[in-house]
């Protein structure tokens, strides 16, 4: 549906950013040839690890589950293509950290046969948990962000109605051009899964957002929803747009509340990336194997978007674009401003893996030392949390992990706008997860100390609990007793007798069984 | 092949700390050429001084502090403080006045504060309230604007050796400020009409030639503006203070009390709007909260002005509303995006 422009709101802070998208964007989607080895990390996205159910040695095809979700928060695996599966073991996987993490390792046969597809036309038809289960079997998470499993983004309860559907087409990182050559290439796709994402969410209504320096997907998008009541909005080129709550608040004008999700204003964000994913689910029955990335910088002669499929070595989409080597000083997964750096080529595409730059010595920052802070307040201009990076900063530095939270830290996007305009060149946003990841670990190590407690104190409990029913046992058995003189008094009295009237008959045999009553007499008497 | 694995972002906008104080700098040359222009080569050598002592003082605290040097002279930072202290300073002030100034400003309000950063003190206006209080006679011994200048050998030697020219008198040289002396005239019960009726001191805004001072600092403070090194808050709601102030006692006795626009356009009015008061370090740094402690710079500048024992209060008013910005930083906390207004 076609629009004069409507009115659009803003959102705190922001940057004009060099886009630098033109080197990828010029030429469609091209295949990257398969890997020989595809590794596929068991835990691709935020929740549990999957859990293995096929054996080293089995051979697997395309679309095959390898592991299956475990827990709620989690999402399976599938083979992206056909191969023997060769090993379960560590492998270097995309993470800030570069640690290792256990890995489903296939030998592809070259093939590519897949399992058999189960097309299905008639979703609306389907309940929204029906979907929401096919969508969480294909295991799609996230693309276009930190990878949440999607399935449990569609379902924000039934008291919570969501009014809109809000798909993000922004793509506001620099270089990353692969949500602008999907919504050229396959808009159709994406409105498909559109109405589908809408049916299994019950929304009313869908705004699509779309940056205004991709004119043509814009277009393309306009031509595919034409008689449709989707919105495709063009938004301004500001960085980061492309942020969900400041997408919603540029769109809806609506604020997402401090730490809570879209779904509190009647909202769910959707990548444009994850709704063609959610399509192929439902309609073609097939598994999330592969994603377009973008394979750009000036490290790479031949940049574009590949078609890659999960689990490919970040080496081979580099060698698919003729990377030069020699030339590179870091190799990001991500874009320039919120990417991390690999340490490892050998880490695989994942179903969050959006961007690779190859980025030579000339291109990247280089590292300079960071001055002190002259609380210039320029990182405070462009926040697009409205916080306070300066004073972050600082309590960050002086380890006073409450005042960052008292100044919001969890607020803080991570966006990286403060550490590009710091006149100082300090690392910002590396102080925030670092404040981050001591808070989560001191919260760790106080449900682990308040659990020791809980246990002690149970423990004291129990203990004081068994006194108490000693001493009640006691009490009743004293009590039993004490009642006795009255009533088993004269029960003993007349065994007493009949035992002696025994006695007598029985003669001084006998003698041994008056002598055993002899202990309870006495304590009747004491 | 090793990989660089640094932090994101992995990209930065060209700002630094050395183009700021560039920047700076830069702007401060409109306001310098006019005081050349108006007194002579005196600005100039107070200059020099200033920024050699500035040098020798910020090394020689870097060393002692174990410190790498070069770096952390080359940000610009000893040069802007000496600047801001050296075009305070009368024209023809002796070179050990100069010298104390800049050495305190840097030894003590900065240095051993922590250094850049870390100073709660604007240190030029520590170094310029020292010399105000300890050397009151040498710090108001302007000379009248425009006029005869000395040639630069005979400024250069009276201002390290104190040797007199020759000609008239070194007394004949001096002159009170147009603020210094209208605080003089109104003390003498005289109105404001006889006063800045007979005196050739008092020009069309502020004082003769300081309003052209004034008016070179709003043009390099403008261009600071423009290029987005400082924020509007402060120079505005400094000047603003300044101006309601002046307007609310104006409006009620314009005999007893200066105009505004006398105001704006007198002493270190715009020196301290756009180039003191914009020192970050110092300054607040919530939108809010600038707004709040430019005012009160204003409005402190003007109590002093007006009220007080110095003829001009610009320097007092900073340090004063220097003292105040955490407080004033801890209530003016932006809200949060997404958090709710409180109701």
């Amino acid at each position: 549906m076609t629009e004069a422009a409507p009115s659009l709101w803003e959102f705190p802070g922001g940057l004009h950013l060099a886009a630098r998208k033109e080197q990828s964007a010029a030429s469609p989607a091209r295949d990257c040839p398969l890997p020989e080895e595809l590794v596929l990390p068991l835990q691709q996205h935020i929740g549990e690890p999957a859990e293995p159910v096929i054996k080293v040695g089995q051979r697997v095809l395309g679309g095959e589950l390898l592991a299956r979700a475990e827990g709620y928060v989690s999402l399976p695996v599938h083979a992206s293509t056909s191969g023997v599966v060769v090993a379960i073991e560590e492998r270097p996987v995309p993470h800030p950290s570069g640690l290792p993490a256990p890995c489903i390792v296939v030998a592809v046969d070259g093939e590519d046969a897949f399992v058999e597809p189960r097309p299905r036309s008639d979703f609306r038809q389907m309940d929204p948990s029906g979907l929401r289960n096919m969508i969480r079997d294909a295991g799609i998470s996230g693309m276009g962000g930190a990878g949440f499993p999607t399935f449990i983004k569609l379902n924000p309860g039934a008291r919570q109605p969501v009014d809109a559907l809000v798909v993000n087409g922004a793509e506001c990182e620099p270089y990353i051009t692969c949500d602008d050559v999907l919504m050229r290439e396959q808009a159709a796709e994406i409105v498909a899964g559109i109405h589908i994402v809408r049916h299994a969410l019950g929304a009313k209504a869908c705004i699509v957002g779309i940056e205004d320096n991709k004119p043509e997907a814009l277009e393309a998008m306009r031509r595919a929803t034409a008689g449709t009541d989707i919105r495709v909005v063009q938004v301004p080129t500001i960085y980061p747009t492309g942020g969900e709550k400041q997408l919603i608040r540029v769109l809806t004008g609506k604020e997402v509340p401090s730490q809570g999700l879209p779904a509190h204003v009647g909202l769910v964000c959707q990548n444009v990336a994850t709704v063609a994913a959610v399509h192929r689910a439902v309609l073609h029955g097939e598994a999330l194997t592969s994603r377009l990335v973008t394979v750009a910088g000036d490290g790479v002669d031949a940049p574009g978007n590949l078609r890659v499929r999960l689990g490919t070595p970040v080496e081979t989409l580099l060698q698919a674009c003729d990377a030069r080597r020699e030339s590179l000083d870091r190799v990001l997964m991500g874009g320039p401003m919120m990417g991390f750096a690999l340490h490892d080529l050998a880490a695989p595409v994942v179903k969050t893996s959006n961007c690779i730059l190859a980025l030579t010595t000339e291109e990247a920052e280089p590292e300079v030392a960071p001055r002190p802070c002259i609380r210039c307040g320029e990182c405070a201009r462009v926040c697009p949390a409205r916080l306070l990076p300066q004073q972050l900063y600082w309590h960050a530095r002086a380890k006073e992990f409450d005042k960052t939270q008292d100044h919001h830290l969890f607020d803080c996007i991570e966006c990286g706008c403060c550490a590009y305009v710091c006149p100082s060149h300090i690392p910002l946003v590396h102080y925030y997860r670092y404040a981050k990841t001591e808070i989560w670990a001191e919260e760790r190590i106080k449900e682990r100390a308040d659990l020791a407690r809980r246990r002690y104190e149970f423990r004291l409990q129990r203990i004081e609990r068994e006194k108490l029913e000693r001493q009640r046992k006691h009490q009743e058995k004293r009590a039993v007793l004490k009642k006795q003189p009255a009533e088993e008094g004269k029960k003993l009295a007349i065994q007493e007798a009949i035992a002696r009237a025994r006695a007598k008959r029985a003669g001084r045999g006998a003698a041994d069984g008056t002598a055993a009553s002899q202990p309870s007499t006495d304590k009747t008497e004491s | 092949m090793a990989l660089h694995t640094p932090s994101s972002p992995h990209t930065h906008g060209d700002a630094s700390v050395s183009r700021l104080m560039v920047e700076v700098l830069l702007s401060l040359l409109p306001g310098l050429a006019v005081l050349l222009w108006l007194f002579g080569w005196g600005p100039l050598l107070n200059l020099a001084i200033a920024m050699a002592v500035a040098l020798c003082c910020e090394a020689a605290m870097l060393w002692l502090r174990a410190r790498p040097i070069l770096p952390s002279l080359s940000d610009g930072s000893a040069a802007v403080t000496a600047a801001l202290l050296a075009l305070s300073l009368p024209p023809l002030a002796p070179w050990w006045l100069t010298a104390v100034g800049i050495a305190f400003a840097l030894v003590f309000a900065k240095h051993l504060y922590g250094g850049l950063g870390y100073n709660p003190f604007n240190p030029a206006m520590i170094g310029y309230t020292v010399l105000l209080i300890s050397f009151p006679r040498e710090m108001t011994q302007w000379l009248p604007p425009g006029g005869d200048h000395l040639g630069l050998v005979h400024t250069a030697s009276f201002v390290f050796t104190g040797a007199p020219p020759p000609g008239p008198g070194i007394d004949s040289l001096s002159a009170a400020t147009p603020l210094d002396s209208l605080k003089t005239q109104l003390g003498l019960m005289r109105t404001i009409t006889e006063i800045m009726a007979d005196n050739p001191i008092f020009g069309a805004l502020g004082g003769a030639g300081w309003q052209w001072v004034n008016a070179a600092y709003l043009l390099g403070g403008l261009a600071l503006l423009a290029r987005r090194v400082i924020s509007w808050q402060i120079p505005v709601a400094m000047l603003g203070g300044l101006a309601m102030t002046a307007l609310c006692f104006y409006a009620y006795d314009p005999d007893t009390y200066a105009s505004p626009l006398f105001h704006l356009f007198s002493g270190a009015a715009m020196l301290g709007a756009f180039f003191i008061a914009t020192d970050p370090v110092t300054a607040s740094t919530t939108a809010r909260g600038r707004l709040v402690y430019g005012a009160g710079i204003g409005i402190i500048a003007y109590v002093i002005r007006t009220w007080g024992g110095y003829p001009d209060g610009v320097a007092f008013g900073v340090l004063l509303m220097n003292m105040a910005v955490p407080t004033i930083d801890y209530y003016t906390q932006p809200r949060v995006f997404g958090e709710q207004p409180p109701s």
